[in-house]
């Protein structure tokens, strides 16, 4: 019997993101003592790479913004696929969360009056990002980071310890969620990297806030820890995912040189005037206004051109479209031979602002360019393309509470969690949803953990022979192919991304998905006889070998639900079916993991949106999303409707 | 698109000890030294220790020293080397080895949990607080660190005198002393704390000879030396060491 | 490092890069480059200047051709000083004083330049090793910083900055009376005037561009928005700073050419060429 370490918690947060923080300050707050675990350094966060902003109705710079036009914008991104509470509540309380940043001494840019500046951005009706520079997300970060150590510095003039109260273990994994007899969490398996030793963390309540899916395709913008590790712990302890067919693809990719091919090219270039053109120089997303968009959309350059100075009486450029309608529309262009030389298109600022304008505003993208491309943006334009950015989809919460479904005591937030963002995410919403939803995660968590007998922990105890099977499964690949031909690692990560991106990709059709389940089948079976070097101290293959696990369940709940969603929606968008079908508009694909090891789905029914939420659009635009029988009546307090 | 065979000797080993380790590794078009370590980890020496993250310079992990220069492994192109230049890559040499490239930098989170974090003003709410931005830019220059630490590690007052870690907080912590000092908003003094005495007093500024190696290295291009730290000793000499400054200071304290 | 909070405390007896723990490779640095060559350059260049500078501080001659002084001997205040006509003669030591003139004026220079940032730096590298260059061992076994005596007193830079502010403005004065000829008459101008206004022009940058004078300007405030000239000064000072390095090599090497022009004319060896 291997001998495990255990420690007793009352909140584990797993991932120190801008939501595993957010939530772990919470929880801290509320009274629990909490635990952070996180892959990296604590510090180094995958968030840190948000450029844009975070997306809140402070009206700072356009006093006519407010919680229900950022309602409106969310949901008409997420092509009315939301869950609308969740976008409803990220709505109303995006603003305090980051003015609470700045009491945490987070520095924005400032407006001329001192307030918080806003800027435009794709999607958003009004200028409403907070930013700093292009290094939002390292700002957030940055700012919650020092905020945990300023409590534990607070723990510490009381306690005399600094991590009695909270605690982050830095450069740990993951492995299972681990639940006690009744099906409650119990706690968390986990290994830390450097030694390869094994730690169990006993808590009644963990929050999962591990981020996306990204590095199970070959072209993204996504970090090495985007494995979907809070995916496939939520799915493996039971609890379902959703929308897992929406995968956003970012519009501007770097596309060259190879080895930085995917990493972002931030949206604020577009919001601060960047314009695309393809090979014969034309800016071609005027071509491309879906019917949904054309009122909202400038028809000229010279209207889009103007908008920039005067948004009050002008229509935004088209640059400016939600991202999958921009993505899509460079992908035809290079499809159809107007491409730039490396395969992407044309992003030019430089003939648009003056240099040092330039390097002001947009400098992160221009020393990127610079030190990475050797391009330098102030002087040339830009080669861009889709990249895999964000998935919309994951483990189905609780709007109010972001509790799991099916497992007490699992709660999720972030990008990890799914629903908020509907079949699309607007740029911006992503930062504004990690600290609603991460901090209401770890409100909620703390309160279950601390909703026992007399008010105290709740009990959850974590059964021996479920440690020994974590520890068991962690170890399999040292154990060797058991006769067959070891499996490289590295490989199977290689084949997986390249199935992924190219079958299940930014178009997709129904017989190339049926074939990247084949291949994902094939690949799991070959992963079982995975075969490391070495030892367990500080051993990326080890570390790769146990994340495949993840990535290909992941992978496979995305091509599963793809190919079962027949319309075009947002983040997903079948050849085959290239219309948006309001009788899908409704459908929620759950996905779980079934008897054989793999994945089933199951279809249900979302709540209908409430009257006074949907009184907040015109009839009109309803109609072209919501089925007849959802409109309902146009009485107003009419409260439930529709199915 | 060429393809040519580079020839890496890359330390391996752990606090035990180790060894520069020859390899000789395809290298394509366009790569970064980051990329030929993974090519490596892929084809050759798969438990190849390295520590990294975004591969785009924005999260300060892959820190390591290439030929002797603290640098990130995802900024250091190759095209900066000649084909048949031997490239040497070690781990930092100011922080204890784990494995291969990876260092125990807990020296950095500890000297982190030492300094004072921001204290709000006590009469302004969330949403109240009104900052010009000429006055938040000294501060977000230095909020720009990605914290990769070879500015530590670059640092020869704790990489050649071990015996200093203690005393001396080093350049990212004695720029993030210069940021909060420098914060429109800051309340610490209101609240009892002196950044300035205690960046000079607790945390070893004047350790610093401000030779300027960590402005040298910095990949977010800090002017740390120029902006942070001497600025910081400056503040420091209004409060400790100029008599005028402090006979000034006494007089309009009396009037008000 | 499982938490990354455990105080560092390590005592062991080697020391630097070679400490017990870090990854062990025997040699000092891994450098490639030639990292040698700028602090040997920079000392190079110190020792030139110290070395003539000497020279010329004790020689007590050769230091006035009318109208030019030499900015070694200005102001100068003792009582052995040549006379010069208009010039900075100001007897305030008056006659016990014996030695070289020079050595009472510069003092002021010499202690500016010597606890300047810039040059501390260049000095700490070309002259104490400390270090050498970024990433080479340094050869102390022990090192305090600016923690003790004496260095600690380079905190007392600005005073220095205080006193060059009339040092530079007296040199200021001795340019304006090199629009003299030989024979004091105003109006006229020659190659050394054209080199005195370049030396002067030099000195007030570096001396504007000190960091202590950036700091006093308006470094040291906390909230800019709330004194706009003083925030314009600070912006003009940071961006003369950001070429400090520049501004103390070519306003030292200038100084210096100016005496050695002077030197030249007062020793007959050169004539000054006259413009009008």
């Amino acid at each position: 019997m291997t001998h495990v370490e255990r420690e007793q918690w009352d909140v584990v947060v797993v991932g120190a993101g801008g939501a595993g923080l957010r939530a772990a300050i919470e929880a801290r707050r509320a009274g629990a003592r909490t635990a952070v675990i996180c892959k990296s350094l604590f510090g180094k966060a995958h968030t840190v790479m948000a450029e844009g902003g975070i997306a809140a109705s402070m009206a700072n710079v356009h006093p006519q913004d407010d919680w229900k036009t950022h309602f409106r914008d969310t949901m008409r991104g997420g092509k009315f696929l939301n869950q609308w509470r969740m976008a409803e509540l990220h709505a109303q309380e995006a603003p305090e969360r980051v003015w609470e940043l700045e009491t945490w001494g987070a520095l924005f840019d400032r407006t001329p009056d001192g307030r918080i500046s806003q800027r435009n951005f794709g999607g958003h009706e009004y200028p409403r990002l907070a930013h700093v520079g292009d290094r939002t997300g390292l700002e957030l970060l940055r700012t919650l980071q020092q905020k945990t150590v300023g409590l534990q510095q607070e723990d510490h003039r009381e306690t005399g310890d600094h991590e009695g109260r909270l605690k982050v273990f830095q450069e740990f994994t993951v492995t299972r969620v681990l639940k006690d007899a009744d099906g409650k969490v119990a706690g968390v398996f986990c290994y830390e990297r450097e030694t390869g030793r094994f730690l169990v963390l006993e808590a009644p309540a963990v929050v999962l806030a591990t981020g996306g899916i990204g590095k199970s395709f070959k072209v993204t913008s996504n970090s090495w820890e985007y494995t979907g590790d809070g995916h496939a712990l939520a799915l493996l302890a039971g609890a379902p995912l959703v929308n897992m067919e929406f995968v956003q693809f970012h519009p501007t990719g770097m596309v060259w040189p190879p080895s930085v091919k995917g990493i972002l090219v931030t949206e604020s270039v577009r919001g601060d005037g960047g314009v695309l053109r393809n090979s014969d120089g034309r800016r071609f997303m005027f071509d491309y206004v879906p019917d949904v968009f054309k009122d909202k959309y400038a028809e000229t350059e010279e209207e889009g051109d103007r908008w920039y100075e005067d948004p009050d009486h002008n229509r935004r450029p088209p640059e400016l479209l939600p991202r999958d309608e921009v993505a899509r529309a460079i992908n035809s262009e290079v499809k159809a031979g107007r491409g730039s030389p490396h395969g992407g298109v044309f992003l030019d600022v430089s003939t648009r602002m003056p240099a040092d304008a330039i390097r002001r505003r947009l400098p992160s993208m221009y020393h990127q360019f610079k030190e990475l491309a050797d391009v330098d943006i102030t002087a040339e334009a830009m080669e861009v393309g889709p990249t895999c950015h964000y998935v919309m989809g994951g483990v189905a919460v609780d709007s109010e509470t972001a509790a799991t479904v099916g497992v007490p005591g699992l709660f999720a937030a972030g990008e990890v969690a799914g629903g908020m963002h509907g079949s699309n995410r607007l740029g911006g919403n992503s930062l504004s949803d990690l600290l609603v939803f991460g901090r209401r995660a770890g409100l909620h968590a703390a309160r279950y953990a601390m909703s026992g007998a007399g008010g105290g922990a709740v009990t959850a105890r974590v059964e021996a022979a479920d440690v020994e099977a974590a520890a068991a499964e962690a170890l399999a690949p040292f154990a060797g192919p058991d006769g067959h031909a070891p499996e490289n690692p590295y490989t199977l990560h290689q084949e997986l991304q390249q199935t992924m991106n190219d079958l299940v990709g930014i178009i997709r059709r129904e017989g190339e998905m049926a074939e990247a389940l084949d291949r994902i089948a094939a690949l799991r079976a070959r992963a079982r006889r995975i075969s490391v070097e070495g030892h367990r101290q500080f051993n990326p293959g080890w570390h790769l070998a146990l994340d495949l696990r993840n990535m290909l369940l992941v992978g496979e709940c995305v091509a599963r639900a793809a190919l079962e969603r027949t319309e075009s929606r947002g983040g997903h968008t079948r050849e085959d079916y290239p219309g948006m079908d309001r009788a899908w508009r409704p459908v929620n694909l759950l996905c779980r993991t079934s008897d054989g090891g793999g994945i089933a789905l199951e279809r249900t029914l979302t709540k209908p949106i409430r009257s006074d939420l949907l009184a907040l659009f015109e009839r009109e635009e309803l109609a072209k999303y919501l089925a007849e029988e959802e409109l309902g009546s146009e009485e107003p307090g009419s409260e439930e409707l529709g199915s | 698109m060429s393809t040519y065979d580079a020839r890496f000797r890359i330390w391996r080993g752990d606090a035990d000890g180790g060894e520069l380790t020859d390899y000789t590794v395809e290298v394509h078009d366009g790569e970064v030294v980051l990329d030929v370590v993974h090519r490596l980890q892929a084809t050759q020496t798969p438990d190849l220790a390295v520590r990294w993250n975004c591969k785009a310079g924005k999260c300060g992990s892959c820190s390591a020293e290439i030929n002797g220069r603290p640098r990130l492994l995802c900024m250091t192109r190759m095209s900066v080397f000649a084909r048949d230049e031997v490239i040497t890559v070690t781990p930092m040499r100011a922080f204890p080895v784990v494995r291969d490239l990876v260092t125990d930098v807990s020296f950095n989170y500890a000297k982190a949990l030492e300094i004072p974090a921001f204290v709000p003003p006590a009469e302004l709410g969330p949403g109240e607080y009104r900052m010009r931005q000429e006055d938040v830019e000294r501060s977000q220059e230095f909020r720009k660190c990605i914290e990769c630490f070879l500015c530590q590690d670059t640092c020869h007052v704790v990489r050649d005198h071990e015996e200093n870690k203690e005393a001396f907080a080093g350049p990212r912590f004695l720029m993030r002393i210069a940021e909060l000092d420098m914060h429109p908003l800051d309340a610490a003094e209101a609240a009892g704390t002196d950044r300035r005495r205690t960046a000079q007093e607790e945390h070893g500024l004047g350790y610093c000879n401000i030779t300027k190696c960590c402005t040298e290295v910095c990949p977010e291009s800090i002017r740390i030396t120029d902006n942070a730290l001497i600025p910081l000793k400056e503040r420091v000499v209004d409060r400790k060491y100029d008599p005028l400054v402090w006979l000034g200071n006494t007089i309009r304290r009396r009037k008000t | 490092m499982a938490t990354g909070t455990e105080p560092p405390t390590r005592h062991r007896a080697a020391t630097g890069v070679r400490s017990a723990g870090r990854a062990s490779v025997a040699a000092r640095h891994l450098r490639t480059d030639r990292w040698w060559l700028s602090p040997a350059a920079t000392a190079a260049g110190l020792l030139a200047f110290v070395a003539y500078s000497t020279w010329r501080a004790f020689a007590n001659a050769d230091y006035y051709a009318a109208p030019y002084v030499s900015p070694f001997y200005s102001p100068c205040l003792a009582e052995n000083c040549v006379p010069m006509r208009g010039g900075p003669n100001w007897e305030v030591f008056g006659s016990w004083w014996g030695l070289s003139p020079a050595l009472l004026i510069l003092v002021f220079p010499l202690g500016f330049r010597l606890t300047c940032y810039y040059y501390r730096k260049a000095y700490y590298r070309g002259f104490w090793a400390s270090p050498p260059a970024c990433a080479v061992a340094e050869p102390h076994r022990t090192y305090t910083g600016e923690t003790r005596l004496p260095l600690v007193l380079q905190n007392l830079h600005r005073y220095f900055f205080y006193a060059a502010l009339p040092v530079a403005g007296i040199l200021t004065y001795d340019t304006v009376l090199t629009f003299r000829n030989a024979d004091y008459a105003w109006g006229h101008a020659g190659l050394g005037t054209l080199l005195f206004l370049v030396n002067i022009a030099l000195i007030w940058a570096y001396t504007l561009s000190c960091h202590s004078c950036r700091h006093i300007v308006g470094g040291r405030l906390r909230h800019f928005s709330k004194h706009p000239v003083r925030y314009r000064l600070w912006t003009w000072t940071g961006r003369l700073n950001a070429r400090h390095m520049l501004l103390a090599w070519s306003s030292l090497i200038s100084v210096a050419l100016c005496d050695l022009y002077v030197y030249l004319l007062a020793t007959g060896t050169f004539d000054d060429p006259r413009f009008f």
